[in-house]
């Protein structure tokens, strides 16, 4: 009986998650501000770049996917639970029989499943466009995990804050720090050394190591680390993300 | 208690919310099957209550259960059956009607092969079929109440949770959603109305407990409620002008008995010997030179019995009514 119930709770937990992000997909993300924000912004952005230092154009392609994982990801993803927390449809989620967790895990998939569209899209075209030879494993797992740690930073900002445009002015501090800091543009070592500090606490450093990495093979304990660091985040934005959301319904 | 058949037990619930205290250790029970009306004031208690039985926030002290699931711990088991009307019309703008209803079936897990089936069918029962593809920030507030409802049974639920469901509509809306809930008890469905309503609570419900800052005073059917006072006089006095700033002039010549301020030149006096209160009220006039225009008396109301129960001024419900609320289920 008890294991039966389990099962139970444990299928409407994933099909809640599953409908959620199938959802907010459709609600919010694939819209125009989102694919804005989450693909045409990255590629203006290191356009901007390209033309104002023309070189190799490949070497500002992990810088690109970076880009575009962070914006696409914390496109939406920092407002829609907030929003729907005001509207009172987040609520209504949590009527049906899903553990706020699950809901959490909804909104936050959702935001990966758009920035996975997003940065596959950007991530073939300039495979194909620039003929590069990546490393695919290495970079699938630093896209993947970066949309997750990503999209729940979003999710935390977007539950720690009581208006939804407040998420998203807080979040342009973090999102731009982590362009200039995080070697998305300029390379951490030609930062000087205090900066470099700064950027070896924001998660983006990891992501654009790990996809510079996988696009010119290094050492292969360093990749790792980069990822192992990237997952110690993920955790420290989803395990708040969690706590204060629970703290809105307590 | 008759506990055999409750689709609902609570047992000295109580809820704080810092220094406040929301539900005072309530106990009651509601049958399968039947219509329980909640009836009291804004902040009386009643959406407090429905948080900690549909689990959106926890006692703090006493103890429920729902369909026979203990809360907190099976309160996930216990959500498959429920199904949850909050007072705010809480579905997506951007989806359609159809869409919404859908959308709140694949939650639930409605098997796939009667989805269709059974969002078509809700939405004609509510008479929003020829709706259907619209979004639902289009429809008109009754439609959306409708929706709202629709989209709580949409898992075929057992117990039906109803917070303030007419607030704000229009008459004709009202009197429309009414006689949907009405219907439900003919499904066997087991209703939790919470309301403010008066009329409402008498024309739909079975039982009512009466519930005042967060304690419940009264539990009875809607004719018990009203036989409370039908035994006592009524007497209903019309004056010829504002006697609402002398009430407690009045209630000096009333001496025990209670009078009520129906609105700035009409009272309701409770109880007691009839030629009394014509003579007290008299003295009244005469002396404050505020004529008396009329006195009837009248048969009890629920109204009337609510007020004999809770003392509570009839301004208090009026200006709950008009207030369309401030707090949600989830908020």
């Amino acid at each position: 009986m008890g294991k039966v119930r389990g099962k139970m709770m444990w299928q409407d937990q994933m099909r809640g998650i599953y409908h959620i992000t199938i959802k907010d997909m459709k609600t919010y993300y694939l819209k125009p501000p989102a694919i804005s924000w989450g693909m045409v912004f990255p590629l203006a952005w290191t356009l901007a770049f390209y033309l104002r230092n023309p070189g190799d154009f490949a070497e500002l392609v992990p810088g690109l996917l970076a880009m575009t994982i962070i914006f696409s990801t914390t496109a939406a993803e920092a407002v829609v639970i907030n929003f729907e927390l005001r509207l009172g449809t987040l609520e209504r989620l949590l009527l049906a029989p899903l553990s706020m967790t699950a809901v959490l895990l909804g909104k936050v998939l959702g935001g990966f499943l758009f920035g996975l569209m997003m940065t596959a899209i950007v991530a073939a075209g300039a495979v194909i466009y620039l003929g590069l030879k990546p490393d695919f494993v290495g970079l699938a797992l630093t896209s993947l995990i970066s949309l997750m740690v990503f999209s729940s930073m979003g999710a935390l900002f977007s539950v720690a804050v009581r208006e939804v445009f407040e998420a998203q002015t807080l979040l342009n501090l973090p999102r731009f720090l982590m362009v200039f800091l995080c070697g998305v543009v300029y390379p951490v070592s030609a930062l000087p050394e205090g900066l470099q500090l700064l950027s070896r606490l924001l998660p983006l450093t990891y992501t654009v190591q790990g996809l510079k990495a996988s696009f010119l093979p290094i050492d292969g304990t360093v990749f790792i680390w980069d990822l192992l660091i990237l997952l110690l985040f993920l955790i420290l934005f989803l395990l708040p993300a969690n706590s204060l959301l629970q703290r809105r319904f307590s | 208690m008759s506990q055999k058949n409750a689709a609902i037990i609570a047992d000295k619930l109580t809820k704080r919310y810092g220094d406040l205290l929301a539900v005072d250790c309530i106990s009651f029970h509601v049958d399968e099957g039947e219509i329980f009306g909640f009836l009291g004031p804004n902040g009386s208690g009643k959406t407090s209550t429905i948080r900690m039985l549909v689990g959106l926030t926890q006692p703090s002290g006493g103890r429920a259960s729902v369909l026979g699931c203990h809360l907190p711990g099976d309160i996930y088991l216990a959500r498959r059956y429920v199904g949850v009307v909050p007072d705010i019309s809480n579905l997506y703008d951007e989806l359609s009607a159809r869409e919404n209803l859908l959308f709140m079936a694949r939650l639930y897990g409605v098997p796939r092969s009667q989805q269709n089936s059974r969002v078509d069918r809700l939405l004609q029962d509510f008479g929003l079929y020829e709706r259907k593809e619209d979004h639902f920030a289009t429809f008109s507030r009754g439609m959306k109440r409708a929706l709202t409802i629709a989209a709580a049974l949409v898992h075929e639920p057992r117990l039906l949770f109803l917070d303030e469901p007419t607030t704000g509509l229009d008459a004709a809306a009202a009197r429309s959603l009414r006689s949907l809930i009405s219907g439900l008890r003919e499904k066997g469905l087991t209703v939790f109305l919470t309301t403010h309503y008066l009329a409402e609570a008498d024309m739909l419900c079975d039982r009512i407990a009466i519930l005042v800052r967060g304690r419940i005073v009264s539990i009875d059917t809607p004719e018990g409620l009203k036989r409370l006072v039908q035994e006592q006089s009524l007497i209903e006095f019309s004056f010829r002008g504002d006697v609402s700033g002398r009430i407690g002039a009045l209630q000096s010549f009333l001496g025990e008995l209670q009078a009520s301020l129906l609105d700035s030149s009409r009272i309701r006096i409770y109880g007691g010997d009839p030629p009394r209160i014509f003579d007290a009220v008299f003295q009244f006039s005469r002396e404050s030179g505020i004529g008396v225009e009329s006195a009837s008396t009248i048969r009890p109301s629920l109204e009337d019995a609510f007020l004999q129960i809770t003392g509570l001024s009839p301004q208090v419900m009026a200006a709950d009514k008009g207030s369309g609320k401030g707090r949600g289920v989830g908020r």
